[in-house]
């Protein structure tokens, strides 16, 4: 029982440190756009795919594949910003957010046309897991989680040390004091796009390696990254990490007690008790 | 062709339903609600178990859908009463999505994945495929007139009144001494009653429900359909209806003049259209066809 436990929280965290990356960059586009950009899936899906391309059929290497899933993320995510979603932020967080759900359909079935419906994999070595006691471990796993990290870290040190990482910052903050102290607000509006949508690549190539590659591989993991976001509080960067460790880590130990397939209905129930109590995350909805 | 021309006036009165139903929540009261295709499968569900398990008939089943679609209305309404704008759209997505899983895994009760089929519906196998149609319609179609004739009442009456007050400015509405949470969660259960009741009737003319019918497609469907006639207006509801009831027909042909494409790449062209033409609607009409005409009210006397 206690090594099923264990075992669980293990899991957990290593999930939780996979789907920290699209929580963070949800939040991240939240923080500064002030919308729920739902596209994240598709986005994900679309870096998971872009990643597949680089190393299934190039033959790259990993952490290439993995950049090639963060460009792919990134500038797919921005442009169609740029294109779609931007035009309607004047008219509302909302229309966007609607906009942005159609969006997710429009890439969706972008991806189901180029690559039809049958699950691809990667071409990368299978490992056996590492046992330590009762408790197994797979080396995946441990790597996707190294590499979600290390993502992290970066965004961290960009966020707190370079000048567009500080503007982000700024716009999220106060949008007009920032403009007023001339940070260009269209700038900062495509550097959050292409770092959070790029994230939302990478973090969906880790989902895909972790489960499987097709079409909906973002989308089966969207209600556990909305879940992170708003668990952690919505556009909060820490938020969007610490969230995404309890939404993973409650759906492994929601395993113990209830069927498999509804893991992903706990990050739903995590939202529900999270906003009955503190309404706005458990960080708030302060960017950094 | 006559035939399927019936049909599609089938689905293009639910559609409608649904889009009065979403019109209550969001056109009159301001609260977003993306969870409609999980109230749509709740109804759809209730009512084909009803018949299948209980041999009810057709309107005691359906009103058995759209009471059990209300109360789960409800309960989320009271659940997400103090969310706003992206908070509610998050957790009404997210509701839909956990009905659906749902439905795909209590396999005692929804038969999974597989679905429910020989759901019974009054005429099926009496009449012959078009005068079940044509029956179909006809009863979809007065439904519809019903519904919409109560909404228009009631979003005249006062309690329209209240409902848009709200949703101009809640904390007015408070001040003015109004009830704004019995309002809301009001609202949330009646819309969500009707969403029910249009998967009633859909299961009972379909004759077969499977989690699949209720995807988040539905939902951009009908958000489609409420956006185009006009966020608001219940005449716009309709007509939006049978516009994407005319479009997602319309793309149909598109296979027959793309060949060289597979069923799937034409199928995905489809649904990115659906996607495609919503964005292009909310950018070039966000107000729709016929938008929401402000009425003055004076004081009498």
């Amino acid at each position: 029982m206690i090594a099923a436990f264990l075992q669980a929280v293990v899991n957990g965290a290593l999930a939780g440190s996979v789907l920290a990356l699209p929580a963070l960059g949800f939040n991240t586009v939240y923080a500064v756009l002030r919308f729920p950009n739902f596209a994240v899936a598709g986005l994900a899906t679309i870096g998971a795919y872009a990643g597949w391309v680089a190393n299934a059929l190039w033959g790259w290497p990993a952490p290439a594949a993995i950049l090639a899933a963060f460009v792919a993320g990134g500038a797919a995510g921005a442009l169609c910003d740029a294109a779609a979603l931007k035009p309607l932020r004047p008219l509302g967080a909302l229309a966007a957010a609607i906009g942005s759900v159609a969006l997710n359909i429009v890439l969706e079935n972008a991806v189901r046309f180029a690559f039809g419906n049958n699950p691809r994999g990667y071409d990368l070595p299978v490992f056996r897991d590492w046992r330590f006691g009762a408790i197994g471990i797979g080396p995946q796993e441990v790597e996707d989680a190294a590499i979600a990290l290390l993502a992290m870290a970066a965004v961290f040190l960009l966020l707190r040390t370079t000048r567009i990482g500080k503007a982000m910052r700024a716009v999220s903050d106060n949008a007009t004091l920032a403009e007023s102290k001339g940070i260009d607000p269209v700038r900062v509006a495509w550097a959050a796009n292409i770092l959070g949508l790029g994230l939302c690549g990478i973090g969906g190539m880790l989902v895909a390696l972790d489960t499987s590659l097709d079409p909906l591989t973002g989308f089966r993991v969207l209600l556990s990254i909305f879940a992170a976001a708003v668990v952690g509080g919505l556009g909060s960067i820490p938020g969007a990490v610490a969230g995404a460790f309890v939404v993973g880590i409650g759906e492994e130990l929601s395993t113990l007690v209830v069927a498999p397939t509804y893991r992903t209905a706990m990050g739903f129930l995590a939202i529900l008790i999270v906003l009955s109590f503190r309404p706005r995350g458990l960080l708030g909805e302060r960017a950094y | 062709m006559l035939d399927y021309l019936v049909s599609l006036s089938v689905f293009a009165g639910l559609y409608a339903l649904l889009a009065l139903g979403l019109n209550l929540v969001w056109g009159l009261g301001g609260m977003v609600n993306l969870g409609l295709a999980g109230f749509y499968s709740i109804g759809a569900y209730v009512s084909a178990l009803a018949a299948l398990h209980l041999h009810l008939a057709l309107p005691l089943a359906a009103l058995l859908a759209a009471l059990l679609a209300g109360a789960a209305g409800a309960a989320l309404a009271v659940v997400t009463s103090r969310l706003k704008g992206d908070y509610l759209a998050i957790v009404t997505l997210g509701f839909a999505e956990v009905i659906q899983l749902i439905a795909a895994n209590e396999i005692w009760l929804t038969n999974g994945t597989d679905g429910l089929s020989a759901i019974p519906a009054p005429g099926r196998g009496k009449l012959s495929p078009f005068h079940f149609d044509l029956a179909a319609a006809a009863t979809v179609w007065i439904v519809l007139a019903l519904i919409a004739l109560g909404l228009v009442r009631l979003s005249r009456a006062s309690y329209g009144r209240v409902l848009r007050a709200i949703r101009e400015d809640e904390t007015v509405a408070r001040v003015a001494g109004k009830r704004v949470l019995a309002f809301k969660i009001g609202a949330f259960a009646v819309g969500a009653a009707v969403m029910g009741l249009a998967g009633s009737l859909y299961a009972a003319y379909d004759g077969y429900v499977a989690p699949d019918s209720f995807d988040v497609l539905v939902t951009v469907l009908v958000v489609l359909a409420l956006t185009a006639g006009g966020v608001g207006n219940m005449a716009g509801a309709v007509l939006g209806s049978a516009l994407v009831v005319a479009l997602t027909e319309g793309t149909r042909f598109l296979g027959g003049l793309l060949p060289g494409l597979s069923a799937l790449q034409v199928a995905s062209l489809r649904q990115g259209a659906i996607g495609f033409f919503l964005l292009l609607l909310l950018r070039l009409r966000p107000q729709g066809i016929l938008p929401e005409r402000m009425r003055v009210h004076r004081l009498d006397g």
